[in-house]
């Protein structure tokens, strides 16, 4: 790799790419804080209209020709229907049909009903990728080398903070709308689509130069609260017949996993929990949807009933679970970005101290008050980590892309207590290597990596390490964890790839870079 | 608490997904099962993966005991003829009606540890009594051989023979487990009751296991890894007998120190077997500090 340098972690980056421009090596996860530079802000456009009773254009086509929407330009999209969507599919034929070509997309996350992107790719509609998430097809086409310009992959804080300062200057936003108004007033929380909080189509409404809604569940005016985004914030709206399968938008609620491994690590993180004496009165906590992270959340919730610990607030991607600890009165308020099942959504529309949160209030690390920099205790999944603590949440044992940044460095990075949770080994493979293929969450802010075996703390939480050890917990050195799980499983083979050809770029979310994904061989 | 036996988890032998896991559950022991839990197609493969299991993985203070089929069976030496050389810490004989199946099975481990070089003796039997005959000849089963080191009764199969059905409140092995706890503490050694079969219902699994330890059982077999806490739950000795059990032993201690044969505790005398069993609690309390106070 040309022009490469060598960041903090003594990871190699590239200082510029063709498209991209140049890049700051990543230095820390609040150095950037620290610099105390003044970043501008980039502010959409005011671009008058004559007074209207409706935006609803007759077609999709429509819209986009009073966009002004051209080859070459930035679209957003945000992925709150998950693996139910069907507007980014849509849009981009819709444009691909127009004759457009060379656009950059910027959706807060691709995820499994996006494999379509692969074909856009390579047919010339989509040139570059700005996304939380890659997997599926996409994943494995901009692993082989699909795309010439690398994919830079932001976590939702850096998503944010990118919107903010015009690193994604995005021309046209494509809102996927569970129910509007003909003015445009959105909400996420009703209709045959409704998903709940539209926390990251907050900001690419704030901040875009045009913005589409596209519905399935047209109300009458003015829409009823909640609404999630107000009509001075969009140009047009498009009713279409479906926004996608509601089955796949919000599935049923979560349960708990059944897994003996996975309830052994969760009830070794959770002991952890307790020898840091976070969980008391006023504690704030976020976790994952993931098998052991909700069962973290289970001992935590039986801990803060039989205790009458009541928390202050609850953060994040929310679960079920956490909403039901809301209606026990375990927390003060739900903090809501992303809503993660059905029970979700209708909590979020009826109970008021269920707040829907833009994503840059959630984790912009560089506004004036994030709220994970509020949280105690975070619980975050891994795909796998390594002996300095770094953790992969990106890339598989195989090296393809096939996961999501998330909100994972974010809550790592601001949350006082933070664990990330893993079985020791998946499929034959260990999960603690020696150097993970991708960061995407540096060491430094990792308190702790717990699995089924073991609880490895961060040396540098020497602290943490004497209160666990005072408990009785089972600490081990993530370095004897390593060479245990490896006489288990064996070492597998170090894998193949094709070092000068950079295919995604990890953004750290202050921006900087943190580590390369190259061409698997 | 070294030689803790609360539990002891059943892990089908032909499971190795569920074997390499086996010391991260919690258990103070596991049972490796080449018998019912492998059916018969597979009870050669089964039984290579045990023994390959117990050469090759560490299972740390974990206490390994091995079931192997019935003495009557066709399997019976191949089982032991593998099992054995690897040396775990026991081998489980199931269906014992009488000490000639515990003899046939001493026999075969006393050549087989001579054969390999072992220690005579290393290599212990679990009696496993699952039928009225059994029942019947429990005392003679636990003192048949010096390597029986534990009793286990089979519910199961036992409710089958007696022609019964198998109750939540457990009426009809009151007397068996009685017999069987009886026998094995005359003769010196562990009993461990049988399984609780519905893996939904811990609630129940507490209450049975509190009743058995109540009878004086030391451990009981748990069927699947969510088993293990509320196990051990049961045998959380209460905090109002382990600050009694504190005084017992530092009462004790003190009077050893000065040289007085008596003990008194808030001025009541106390003699040996009552310090004796204050420092078994106190050794068993241990076990519970790393251990979180409410299993959910």
């Amino acid at each position: 790799m040309k022009n490469a340098v060598t960041n903090s972690i003594g990871r190699r980056i590239p200082q510029k790419a063709e498209g991209l421009g140049r890049f700051r090596p990543f230095g820390g996860s609040f150095a950037l804080v620290d610099a105390g530079e003044e970043i501008p802000r980039n502010a959409p456009p005011m671009r008058p209209e004559q007074p209207s009773r409706s935006k609803v254009r007759k077609s999709l086509r429509e819209a986009v020709e009073r966009s002004g929407l051209q080859s070459g330009m930035t679209v957003s999209f945000h992925h709150h229907l998950r693996n139910g969507d069907a507007l980014l599919p849509m849009v981009l034929s819709e444009l691909e049909a127009m004759g457009m070509s060379d656009l950059t997309i910027a959706p807060s996350s691709l995820t499994g009903s996006h494999d379509c992107v692969a074909g856009f790719m390579r047919r010339g509609v989509v040139s570059r990728i700005f996304t939380s998430g890659l997997r599926g097809e996409v994943g494995a086409a901009v692993s082989r080398g699909e795309l010439d310009i690398p994919v830079i992959i932001r976590s939702h804080g850096g998503r944010a903070r990118a919107i903010e300062e015009g690193s994604i200057d995005i021309d046209v936003a494509f809102l996927a709308a569970p129910s509007c108004d003909p003015l445009g007033n959105i909400s996420g929380a009703r209709g045959k689509s409704g998903c709940g909080s539209l926390g990251y189509a907050q900001v690419d409404a704030a901040f875009a130069r045009h913005v589409i809604a596209v519905t399935d569940g047209m109300e009458k005016y003015p829409l009823p609260e909640p609404v999630s985004i107000r009509q001075h914030q969009v140009n047009s709206v498009v009713a279409v017949e479906s926004l996608g399968d509601p089955s796949k938008i919000a599935t049923g609620s979560t349960r708990i996993t059944r897994n003996p491994v996975d309830l052994r690590i969760a009830r070794n993180a959770f002991q952890l929990i307790l020898a840091s004496e976070l969980l008391a009165p006023g504690v704030s906590f976020q976790v994952g949807a993931g098998g052991s992270s909700l069962a973290v959340a289970s001992f935590v919730r039986n801990h803060m009933r039989t205790k009458g610990v009541k928390g202050s607030f609850g953060l994040g991607g929310v679960t079920g679970y956490m909403v039901q600890m809301l209606e026990e009165g375990l927390f003060d308020c739900l903090y809501d970005v992303q809503s993660f099942d059905a029970s979700v959504r209708d909590s979020l529309a009826e109970n008021p101290r269920h707040v829907e949160i833009d994503q840059s209030l959630y984790a912009n690390p560089l506004n004036r008050g994030c709220m994970v920099h509020n949280l105690d205790i975070v619980v975050l999944a891994a795909l796998d980590v390594d002996v300095d603590f770094n953790v992969n949440v990106m890339t598989g044992n195989d090296g393809v892309l096939r996961g999501a940044s998330g909100g994972h460095s974010d809550t790592a990075a601001g949350a006082a207590l933070s664990i990330v949770v893993a079985p020791s080994f998946r499929g034959g493979v260990p999960t603690v290597k020696e150097r993970v293929q991708t960061v995407v969450t540096p060491g430094e802010s990792v308190d702790a990596i717990v699995t089924e075996r073991g609880i490895c703390v961060n040396p540098r939480r020497e602290d943490l390490l004497k209160a666990a050890s005072k408990a009785g917990l089972p600490v081990m050195d993530i370095a004897d964890l390593k060479r245990d799980v490896e006489r288990l499983t064996g070492l597998p083979e170090p894998l193949a790839f094709d070092e000068t050809r950079p295919v995604a770029l990890v953004e750290y979310r202050d921006g900087t870079i943190i580590d390369t994904v190259y061409r698997v061989k | 608490m070294k030689g803790a036996r609360r539990s002891m988890l059943y892990i089908p032998g032909n499971n190795p997904g569920m074997i390499q896991h086996a010391p991260v559950f919690g258990a103070d022991s596991i049972l490796l099962d080449l018998e019912d839990a492998v059916s018969t197609g597979e009870k050669d493969a089964a039984r290579l993966l045990v023994a390959h299991f117990l050469k090759v993985m560490d299972f740390g203070a974990l206490e390994v005991t091995v079931r192997v089929n019935g003495a009557d069976t066709e399997w019976f030496e191949a089982d032991l003829e593998a099992i054995v050389p690897c040396g775990p810490y026991a081998v489980r004989v199931p269906k014992c009606n009488g000490p000639k199946d515990v003899q046939k099975a001493d026999a075969v481990i006393k050549r087989l540890e001579k054969e390999h070089g072992m220690d005579e003796g290393s290599v212990m039997i679990h009696a496993m009594i699952e039928t009225a005959l059994g029942v019947e000849n429990a005392f003679a089963l636990a003192s048949c051989s010096p390597r029986v080191d534990a009793l286990t009764l089979g519910g199961q199969d036992l409710t089958a023979d007696l022609g019964v059905p198998k109750t939540r409140e457990g009426a009809e092995l009151f007397y068996a487990r009685s017999r069987v706890v009886i026998a094995a503490k005359a003769a010196g050694i562990a009993s461990f009751d049988t399984v609780w079969a519905d893996i939904g219902d811990n609630e129940g699994l507490l209450e049975e296991t509190r009743k058995v330890t109540g009878l004086g059982f030391t451990g009981k077999a748990a069927i699947h890894p969510g088993q293990i806490e509320w196990i051990h739950e049961a045998f959380r000795p209460a905090r109002e007998d382990i600050r009694k059990a504190e005084r017992v032993v530092a009462a004790a201690d003190e009077a050893k120190r000065m040289g007085r044969g008596v003990v008194a505790v808030d001025g009541r005398m106390v003699d040996a077997p009552v310090v004796k069993r204050a420092r078994r609690l106190l050794d068993l309390a241990a076990l519970y500090l790393c251990e979180t106070e409410d299993p959910s």
